[in-house]
């Protein structure tokens, strides 16, 4: 467990619940607001995507990354996927240097989760010698500065970054590749948005900061598709919903996705 | 790969003659190990899962410890021989995220602000896996908890809903898991109709989510009731021993 124990949670608690019993919260946002959402694209020259994303004063930056390897056994006509993210030092006074610990991994999967089964990276299109060579396409995340809901500026920073992503075209001569000059997108299909939201005493808050996660008993992560479906969800946190506060959790996430995907970058 | 193979009968019924709604065959066992302060076993369809909980105990670093309540650690292992592939030994993505996970599937039953400063450690070992590892080791999970002695609002129980051919079905074993179109694990403790874990991967419509959960909770109960026979059992069998030396 990387959160360092402080008494401050407790404290701050007390003052946050008496402002949610009136519908308000530290910042000001009503109860189903985001804060606001800058993302910047293209800010990494070496990268084939990238993307900075501004939630409020979260940072968080995205980079894919592509190269030619092998593809697993099971999927041999399909390229591969790999998602990765690390909680740097940098990004909050609690993260610590080393191997990536259970936070890390988590928003890693969680994100790998709600891309694959969007199907976002078309990944049948990214075969290049069936059986022998594919794309790998790596979509890595660097939280700068944590303040609060990681999961959701990672979930754009990543989209963004994928959206914008150009890979170099490609012949096959004779079993040999040839990469060429020219570049195309990285094939896209459907765009999932991550939306999360924290339950406090007895209120549902959608995208905490650092500051409610702090106080938060438990959160939970929708990745909701632009047909309206869900295409994952993650519960965290050591406290519980009611299936009714996931029904209305379910709602919020829906209305906050439409509201969040005409900010995505177009496909170039 | 997915939808290549046809999961669902003519009938209806799926390939090991099971309803949609309906849970593979299974057994629940507390108190199983000698050494661990309490323990349990399940057997879900081909899953073997041994779970066992050491604690309330001293931690180690001991600045680790937390001042106002008793930390919970929780270790999810697959053994080597549990799939069809041998497993690498060393701890995977999927076990670390899972560990952590479920630790906070059970995290909400336990009073752990009554043992500050202590650890409980709950290990699981999944001896066989065929689908549904993460939420039967939940389960079993509870119980060795409670047979650890270790106060608790309620007994944590889940279950999985998935997707086959399009429609939601309870309890996927591996092979509808790996065909499916989605899985859905989901954790409760059933007295105070809490959902202590919920994941989701695949596509479900809003309404599938809101139905997957009522099918669970039919399932949960159930579960629920073997949870507490299970424990019923073992305190009988103590009982009858220590009559029986009289």
């Amino acid at each position: 467990m990387s959160k360092h124990y402080s008494v401050l949670p407790t404290l701050k608690r007390e003052s946050i619940l008496s402002l949610l019993k009136r519908g308000e919260r530290l910042d000001g946002r009503a109860l189903d607001e985001f804060r606001s959402i800058k993302i910047e694209t293209g800010v990494i020259g070496k990268a084939e995507g990238s993307a900075l994303v501004r939630l409020g004063d979260t940072k968080v930056v995205a980079g894919v990354k592509v190269e030619i390897g092998k593809p697993f056994p099971d999927t041999p006509d399909k390229g591969v996927q790999i998602v990765n993210a690390e909680l740097v030092p940098l990004a909050a006074p609690f993260f610590e240097p080393g191997p990536p610990g259970e936070e890390d991994i988590e928003l890693a999967r969680v994100i790998d989760r709600g891309l694959r089964s969007a199907e976002m990276i078309k990944l049948d299109e990214l075969a290049i010698v069936p059986g022998e060579k594919v794309w790998i396409v790596y979509v890595d995340l660097y939280s700068l500065d944590h303040y609060g809901n990681l999961i959701d500026a990672s979930g754009l920073a990543a989209v963004s970054a994928i959206l914008t992503a150009q890979i170099k075209r490609w012949e096959v001569k004779d079993g040999e590749v040839n990469l060429l000059e020219e570049t195309m997108p990285l094939p896209v299909t459907s765009v999932p948005v991550f939306v999360t939201i924290a339950k406090i005493g007895d209120n549902l808050i959608v995208d905490p900061t650092y500051e409610e996660e702090l106080v938060m008993d438990a959160r939970i992560t929708f990745a909701i598709n632009e047909n309206g479906e869900v295409c994952g969800i993650q519960k965290g946190g050591s406290g519980g919903f009611t299936p009714s506060e996931i029904k209305e959790a379910l709602s919020i996430a829906l209305e906050a996705a439409e509201k969040i995907r005409p900010l995505l970058p177009t496909r170039n | 790969m997915k939808g290549e193979i046809k999961l669902l009968r003519e009938d209806g019924t799926r390939l090991d003659g099971r309803r949609l709604d309906e849970v593979r065959p299974f057994k629940i066992e507390a108190g199983v190990l000698k050494n661990a302060d309490g323990s349990a076993y399940i057997e879900l369809g081909n899953n073997k899962i041994m779970v066992a909980v050491y604690g309330p105990r001293e931690v180690h670093p001991k600045h680790l410890a937390l001042p106002d309540r008793a930390m919970l650690r929780c270790r999810y292992s697959m053994a080597t021989f549990s799939v069809e592939e041998r497993k690498s030994p060393a701890p995977s993505r999927r076990e670390i995220e899972l560990s952590k996970v479920i630790r906070e599937a059970l995290e909400p039953a336990i009073f752990v602000e009554e043992y500050p400063r202590t650890a409980i450690d709950v290990f699981i070992q999944v001896l066989e896996a065929d689908g549904g590892t993460r939420t039967a080791s939940i389960t079993a999970a509870s119980v060795a908890l409670a047979d650890a002695g270790i106060p608790m609002r309620d007994l944590v129980a889940a279950i999985a809903i998935g997707k086959i051919e399009g429609k939601l079905a309870v309890d996927l074993n591996g092979l509808e898991d790996q065909y499916g179109g989605g899985d859905m694990p989901i954790a409760m403790m059933p007295r105070l109709g809490l959902i202590t874990l919920l994941q989701a991967d695949g596509v479900f419509s809003p309404e599938e989510v809101v139905q997957g959960i009522e099918m669970a909770e039919k399932a949960i109960k159930m579960l629920y009731e073997e949870q507490r026979n299970a424990l019923r059992k073992k305190y009988l069998e103590i009982k009858e021993e220590v009559l029986g030396s009289e």
